[in-house]
């Protein structure tokens, strides 16, 4: 397996909204590939036609009955936000 | 008289209170003003609420005086991780991302303290977004060992244990994902339990790895862990991944007589690097075992060299996933210096994330990634599969495993820093309970150089009764649990 490279930690952090300066990319590449390689010993496990496991728990698409009630209060909501015009999230625009 | 009160345990106190030869408000206020003397030294805490706290107490003291009312934790002062959601106090999950964030609502085992008139003192410093084993992620400052104040206290329920060990609190809320709860304890010379996967509601606790973080106590000793367990275990229909029949009850005394219980101690735990004085403990402490009656196999669980890779492959990517919410819109930090919604984003996330929270991501984000997929994040799943079948089947032969909680003593402050991999080695021993979901506890077991020393004890699912009661065996047969750090 590839070790990871400047430019894989570019993309990642892309992919994942992450800003990240020169200085933080080169010391992530040299952190990220020394775990990395340490990885490689799974590569030696047998894992032909073993199912996956997501979770350790066997509870499996566990379902409500849709009753009806309150949300959370708008004074709640909007308690928390770093920009509120009026009643209102104001943000950067999306597009353009 | 107040320095004796502080390092009563829970139960004790208890006892004081229910013949009402002190009351919760002057216990709570005895527990503050030794917050205020511990705090510059040790950091425990980010927030520490004496006003509620108060408030509360008197409440409780009213519920004190009908038996009917009260239960294991009425009266009782408690400090809670601070990636546990409290109305109406801040909770900053360790990151500056959330240093003003005021949550609407609180987690369900919270209600539960509440509603069992235990009083919240402060709230638990820890590694950002509970990343890390030393509590030096935090982004404020860092908590120091109350054993040695250059040491690290463990991590990421470092603030939490040290509040434990120095007195500052009876009982703690941590919560475990590789060994948050068991690892800090065991360098803190206190106890911790990661309970089994389901058996705590998560709802309310800020997420770091779904499929492996469970909130679990620390306390001065196991009749405490096991009480405060009474008390948050149980269903929640608001956490999907709490199990529907769970259930939690232990009775309190300790059997002297082990006879019948079968020990299985891998060698894999046993690790390169583990300290002398560290196997040492354990050594002892597995003979007191057997002096106890128990039988004690050593065995072997390949799978075990594994579990390091299989829980750093899985962990990061859950977290990049559950800190995609992280965006700067709708709580938490928000860049001045974004001109639109996606530079916002990402200058949002990248002023406010810490330097393992952004490894993290970026590991996980790798892991998870087109090409990368399949070999890594899908490997681990399979690899996580072949570990808990090879549990399964160790558990059809034993009744429990019992390892070290941590190949060293705590560490100097500094020292594993620069080194992610080194400090991702302190969680070799506990990880493998979080990727089978297993109960696992840690006990003081004596020290090495005057620093406390952990014993694991880990079950099969569900088993979480049988690891507090041969816990409970063995502290009550030596004297590690009667132990505090000397400097408080």
């Amino acid at each position: 397996m590839p070790i990871i490279s400047s430019d894989d930690v570019r993309y990642i952090a892309a992919l994942t909204h992450l800003h990240l300066t020169e200085g933080e990319i080169e010391v992530m590449r040299s952190d990220l590939s020394t775990v990395l390689e340490h990885f490689e010993s799974l590569q030696r496990i047998d894992t032909t036609e073993v199912e996956p496991t997501g979770h350790s728990t066997d509870v499996r698409s566990v379902m409500r009955d849709d009753e009806p009630s309150d949300s959370l209060s708008r004074k709640y909501v909007l308690a928390n936000v770093p920009e509120v015009e009026d009643d209102y999230f104001r943000i950067r625009p999306i597009l353009g | 008289m107040d320095s004796e009160l502080i390092h009563l345990t829970a139960h004790e106190a208890r006892g004081l209170l229910m013949r009402h030869e002190v009351s919760s408000v002057e216990l709570t206020q005895a527990v503050l003003s030794h917050i205020e003397k511990v705090e510059p030294r040790v950091h425990s805490l980010i927030t520490i609420t004496p006003e509620l706290a108060l408030t509360a107490a008197a409440k409780s003291d009213a519920m004190l005086n009908d038996e009917k009312q009260c239960g294991p934790l009425t009266g009782i002062p408690i400090v809670v991780k601070d990636n546990i959601s409290t109305k109406g106090t801040l909770t900053t999950a360790g990151s500056k991302m959330l240093s003003n964030f005021i949550p609407p609502y609180d987690a369900h085992v919270v209600t539960r303290l509440r509603e069992a008139g235990a009083i919240i003192v402060g709230k638990g410093n820890l590694d950002e977004f509970a990343m890390g084993s030393s509590n030096e992620n935090s982004a404020f400052q860092p908590t120091r060992n109350p054993w040695n104040t250059n040491l690290v206290p463990g991590g990421s329920s470092g603030g939490p244990a040290a509040a434990v060990s120095t007195g500052e609190c009876y009982i703690a809320l941590g919560s475990d994902t590789g060994g948050s709860i068991r690892q800090p304890s065991a360098l803190c010379g206190v106890v911790g339990m990661k309970p089994t996967y389901g058996l705590v509601s998560r709802y309310g606790l800020i997420a770091f790895a779904s499929s492996l973080d469970q909130i679990g106590p620390i306390a001065r000793d196991v009749q405490d862990c096991a009480d405060m367990l009474t008390v948050i275990a149980g269903h929640d229909p608001r956490d999907s991944t709490s199990s529907p029949t769970a259930k939690f009850s232990y009775s309190a005394r300790a059997r002297t007589n082990l006879e019948g219980v079968k020990i299985g101690v891998p060698r894999e735990y046993l690790v390169t690097g583990m300290e002398k004085g560290v196997k040492a403990a354990y050594e002892s402490a597995l003979q007191v075992l057997e002096s106890l009656g128990a039988s004690v196999t050593e065995i072997s669980l390949p799978l075990t060299d594994l579990a390091l890779a299989v829980y750093y492959i899985i962990a990061p990517s859950e977290a990049m996933a559950n800190l995609a919410r992280y965006d700067g819109f709708k709580y938490g930090h928000s860049s001045s210096q974004a001109d639109d919604a996606w530079d916002l984003m990402k200058l949002s996330r990248g002023e406010a994330f810490g330097a393992e929270v952004k490894r993290r991501i970026i590991l996980g984000g790798y892991a998870l990634s087109a090409g990368y997929y399949d070999a890594y994040y899908k490997k681990a799943q399979q690899v996580r599969s072949l570990i808990r079948k090879e549990f399964s089947e160790f558990f059809q032969k034993f009744d429990v495993l019992v390892t070290p909680t941590s190949p060293t003593v705590a560490f100097k402050v500094g020292s594993r820093a620069k080194e992610p991999l080194s400090m991702y080695m302190s969680d070799i021993c506990t990880i493998p309970a979080n990727i089978a979901g297993l109960p696992a506890i840690s006990v003081p077991a004596g020290n090495s150089g005057n620093l406390p020393v952990g014993l694991q004890i880990v079950g099969p699912p569900s088993a979480d009764s049988r690891v507090i009661s041969i816990a409970h065996s063995y502290e009550q047969a030596t004297p590690w649990h009667l132990e505090h750090p000397p400097l408080w």
